[in-house]
């Protein structure tokens, strides 16, 4: 397989950055999973759809909307009624979906270059994310391994908690550096850290 | 304004998209009546008070949903889906309600 370039290279700079003499509170990194595959049910088969991620990544969603989970290779989380976002540290999923998800129960969409995957993580995490989305951080209202569809500024977003104080952000790839410098900023005033 | 979407749950009135009044009724396309198609396209009831809405959260889980919008206070006194139930799991669990 082909190296995949980030769209992130040019503005991704390794090291600490901003206000950082008191210590770094934000850690930002790109996960860049090998796989990142959407799965839509038809109405009435989500129960099949689910049955076919647990089949293939190994992971039982929690009931409800939003539900997921992650293991720390492989993650899955719900973003719409019926629809799910599984992403895996390995390339080929969507062909593994692709046999599992019958045209009877539903859709695979291979979006593993179409999204990047952004991680913030940290003691200030869910302060610096709240400047962006106006949905609630708090550990009561967004459980880790679930996940949440929002916007920034007509970037649509998809963000998924995978810690106590940890967030991954999958954007649309043509829209992942603006993003990440945009997030950079709102980091620098508690002092960031690139990896 | 915030509606709460059945799925996503409290969301700022930025993440949504209008998608018009929720009383109208298209009539069958092949209907030549034009009465029928005149009010479809312009009749609308305009109410002070409560509205029948259709609104797409399009910022968010991309949903489409039936709102009953108050147009003298925005009050949203009630959200459900345009497409009926889709199962447990994109029902809200209790200790996510707002
Ligand atoms: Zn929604």
């Amino acid at each position: 397989m082909v190296e995949r370039q980030s769209p992130l290279e040019p503005e991704f700079h390794v090291g600490s950055h901003g206000n950082f003499e008191h210590g770094v509170e934000i850690l930002l990194t790109e996960t860049r999973p090998g796989s990142i595959v959407q799965l839509a049910a038809w109405p009435g088969e989500e129960k099949k759809l689910i049955a076919a991620i647990r089949t293939v990544t190994g992971l039982s969603l929690p009931d409800g909307a939003g539900g997921g989970l992650s293991d720390g290779v492989k993650s899955v989380f719900g973003f719409a009624p019926g629809k799910f976002t599984v992403a895996d540290e390995d390339e080929g999923l969507a062909a593994a979906f692709a046999k599992a998800v019958t045209p009877a129960i539903g859709t695979v969409t291979d979006l593993s270059h179409g999204r990047t995957a952004i991680r913030i993580a940290g003691p200030k995490a869910e302060w610096v994310l709240a400047k962006f989305f106006a949905i609630d951080f708090a550990l009561t209202a967004f459980p880790i391994g679930a996940g949440r569809s929002t916007t920034h500024h007509d970037v649509f977003a998809q963000i998924q908690r995978t810690g106590a104080d940890q967030f991954d952000i999958y954007v649309f790839r043509s829209f992942a550096r603006s993003f990440w410098k945009a997030l950079c900023h709102a980091s620098e005033e508690v002092g960031y850290e690139v990896q | 304004m915030l509606i709460t979407c059945p799925y996503c749950g409290p969301r700022d009135v930025i993440e949504f998209t209008y998608q018009g009044d929720g009383n109208r009724e298209r009539p069958d396309p092949a209907s030549q009546n034009f009465e029928a198609w005149n009010a479809y396209v312009y009749d609308r009831l305009n109410p002070a008070g409560d509205h029948n809405e259709i609104w797409q959260h399009s910022g968010g889980c991309r949903a489409h949903l039936r709102v009953v919008r108050n147009t003298l206070t925005h009050e949203i006194s009630s959200v459900a889906f345009v497409r009926g139930d889709h199962g447990s799991a994109a029902r809200r669990k209790a200790e996510d309600k707002p």
